[in-house]
């Protein structure tokens, strides 16, 4: 009898510790679902319950979002940036990465290690050079910018990503693959690649997401509103002054936020894995 | 005749270049060197770029680089933002990865058993990584409004503020960004409520590798929950939360956008770090030079983050 109860209580007690953390790393993004549906008049006055629908929920502030600021643009300016960065971000990792496991052999361990600490500088310690570079570029206030600065810090973790990869993949199926005639080149698109699709889709997904996520070369090299990418779109030129549109910024977070964490959460597992330097099997 | 020729020619040079990218050696180089190329030009070279910026007396008006020294470091670490922004740097990055890697433990310990829920949870608690930080925080901005919270109303809801004998005090809010120990606080928790998610994760990894085995002989041996806890798993996940240190603090380290969005480094600059005061000097004033110098404040940090990094993976080669 006793020990059921102390077994009931320590069920209870777990589940309170699982509510406690969903509670705190979800209370932004519920804020956020339930401001972005509320009038004015509801959202204004401090007396009323604000996790309550005190007058009925409206799709004003979300029409107003997409109508009358620059939300549209800035949702199609990350788009084309991430789509590039992912392409270029491909083109450049998956031979290096192959390189690196198989090819350069020995020092090629010390290579992707090198390589790896490259993603670890943090663009802090760049952006103000970088700046000029790119002014020296000619790209200052366009999004080529992002476009070419970018795979700085994809490029890295890519490759140490698909490093893991390949190692993976025996080295005698490329072997045999041109004892049956084909060079080697031609061996690595058809043997190699298909079998290392699921990692280049994990890159593909968090190169993109990265591009979504980055925040200061975004607001360092890119000043005008329309060429914005959605991560510096949104706080700085939708809140203007002191004038908050907070059920149209809350919108604005909300709808790219969501569907963005949702789907970078299947394959945060993957991430995890490059994180802790293969030093965790499976 | 004259096409016949051709063929010959072209096969003769796809022969010679098969042999070429046949051999292990040059199409490991060719592979290679796009992405070294890259990563020279573009973070190589800016590197190298901080430094003479910091030595000169550069601006966006006069891109001259005229040597002047050390005259860019005297100038910054006399104003009292400096002290202030190192200070909040360390205090920001210290303070939130220590809250971090407690919670992180017992979340991944949470995690990695088995409940019902347990996917729309594990998915919850990983939406703050997830997301854009710079969004997450719009989020944090407006929870933690000044006039507006909810914390706030629940608070006056239950008589702890707002009431003449409420204990948080008469007024109707607490001005979690407008009071300075509070919006301390606050760009502390937002900083814990960002990485939390990465730590568990990275740790659970490291609970999932531990042999189940081992948990099973010492279960049978009748070792108690804790002492499975704190004499077995712990310790073997030592290595590990290492990592999830490292990349805690790194991130956090590096980090502008939670800053920029909830304070701007106010009130006044008591809230300012040094990768905001580098943007604020280095582009929206156009000190290239003051701003280089700033920023590189933050290298010798990274640069033993690097050691420990190295370190740690020479010692995972040897065993």
């Amino acid at each position: 009898m006793v020990i059921r109860i102390i077994r009931k209580l320590r069920r209870t007690l777990f589940y309170l510790i699982v509510a406690g953390f969903c509670f705190f790393s979800a209370s932004p993004f519920v804020w956020m679902l339930i401001t972005m549906f509320k009038k004015d008049i509801d959202l204004y006055r401090t007396g009323n319950n604000p996790f309550l629908f005190n007058d009925p929920p409206t799709l004003d502030h979300i029409r107003f979002l997409f109508e009358s600021t620059n939300y549209v643009s800035f949702l199609r300016n990350s788009l084309v940036v991430g789509i590039l960065v992912v392409v270029i971000t491909l083109v450049i990792a998956i031979p290096g990465a192959y390189s690196l496991a198989r090819l350069t052999g020995r020092w090629g361990a010390r290579a992707g290690i090198g390589i790896f600490l490259v993603y670890l500088i943090p663009p802090t310690l760049l952006f103000i050079p970088l700046s000029r570079v790119v002014v020296s570029l000619g790209l200052n206030n366009t999004l080529w910018a992002l476009v070419v600065v970018y795979p700085t810090i994809s490029i890295p973790f890519a490759t140490w990503l698909l490093m893991g990869f390949f190692k993976t993949i025996p080295h005698d199926l490329v072997e045999a693959a041109m004892v049956d005639g084909y060079s080697r080149m031609v061996s690595f698109f058809k043997v190699v690649m298909p079998l290392s699709l699921s990692g280049i889709i994990a890159v593909t997904v968090f190169t993109f997401t990265l591009t979504l996520h980055e925040f200061i070369y975004a607001l360092a090299f890119v000043s005008s509103s329309a060429q914005r990418t959605i991560s510096v779109g949104v706080p700085t030129e939708l809140i203007r002054g002191d004038v908050f549109f907070w059920q149209s910024l809350m919108a604005s977070a909300a709808l790219v936020a969501l569907p963005v964490g949702i789907a970078y959460n299947f394959f945060l597992d993957r991430l995890v894995a490059g994180f802790t330097l293969g030093a965790v099997k499976g | 005749m004259k096409n016949g020729n051709l063929i010959t020619k072209k096969e003769g040079f796809l022969a010679r270049m098969r042999f070429l990218t046949d051999s292990e050696g040059f199409l490991g180089s060719l592979f290679l060197f796009p992405a070294i190329a890259y990563i020279v030009l573009l973070v190589g070279i800016p590197f190298v770029l901080a430094i003479a910026f910091s030595l000169s007396d550069i601006t966006v008006g006069n891109t001259d680089l005229k040597f002047a020294g050390l005259e860019n470091f005297r100038r910054v670490i006399q104003t009292p933002e400096f002290l202030q922004s190192l200070k909040n740097t360390f205090l920001f990055t210290l303070v939130s990865q220590a809250i971090t890697i407690v919670l992180a433990n017992i979340l991944a310990i949470v995690l990695s058993s088995d409940f019902r829920g347990k996917w729309i949870a594990r998915l919850l608690i990983m939406l703050p990584w997830a997301t854009p930080v710079a969004l997450g925080t719009v989020g944090w901005l407006w929870l933690l409004d000044s006039k507006f919270s909810p914390i706030d109303w629940v608070l006056r809801h239950f008589d702890l503020l707002g009431s003449p004998d409420a204990i948080l005090g008469v007024q109707n809010n607490l001005y979690y960004l407008g009071n300075l120990e509070l919006a301390k606080a606050s760009i502390i928790l937002v900083y814990v409520w960002r990485m939390l998610p990465l730590s568990a994760v990275i740790l659970m990894a490291g609970l999932t590798s531990i042999s189940q085995d081992l948990l099973d002989q010492a279960d049978v041996d009748g070792a108690s929950f804790w002492r499975i806890l704190f004499q077995i798993k712990l310790p073997l996940i030592l290595p590990i939360m290492t990592v999830a240190v490292l990349f805690g603090l790194l991130f956090t380290f590096g980090d502008m956008a939670v800053v920029y969005v909830l304070t701007r480094g106010g009130p006044v600059y008591y809230t300012q770090i040094l990768p905001t005061w580098a943007y604020i000097k280095g582009i929206e004033s156009g000190a290239l030079g003051e701003g280089a110098a700033i920023a590189l404040f933050l290298f010798p940090v990274l640069l033993a983050a690097v050691i420990i990094f190295l370190r740690g993976s020479q010692r995972m080669e040897v065993a």
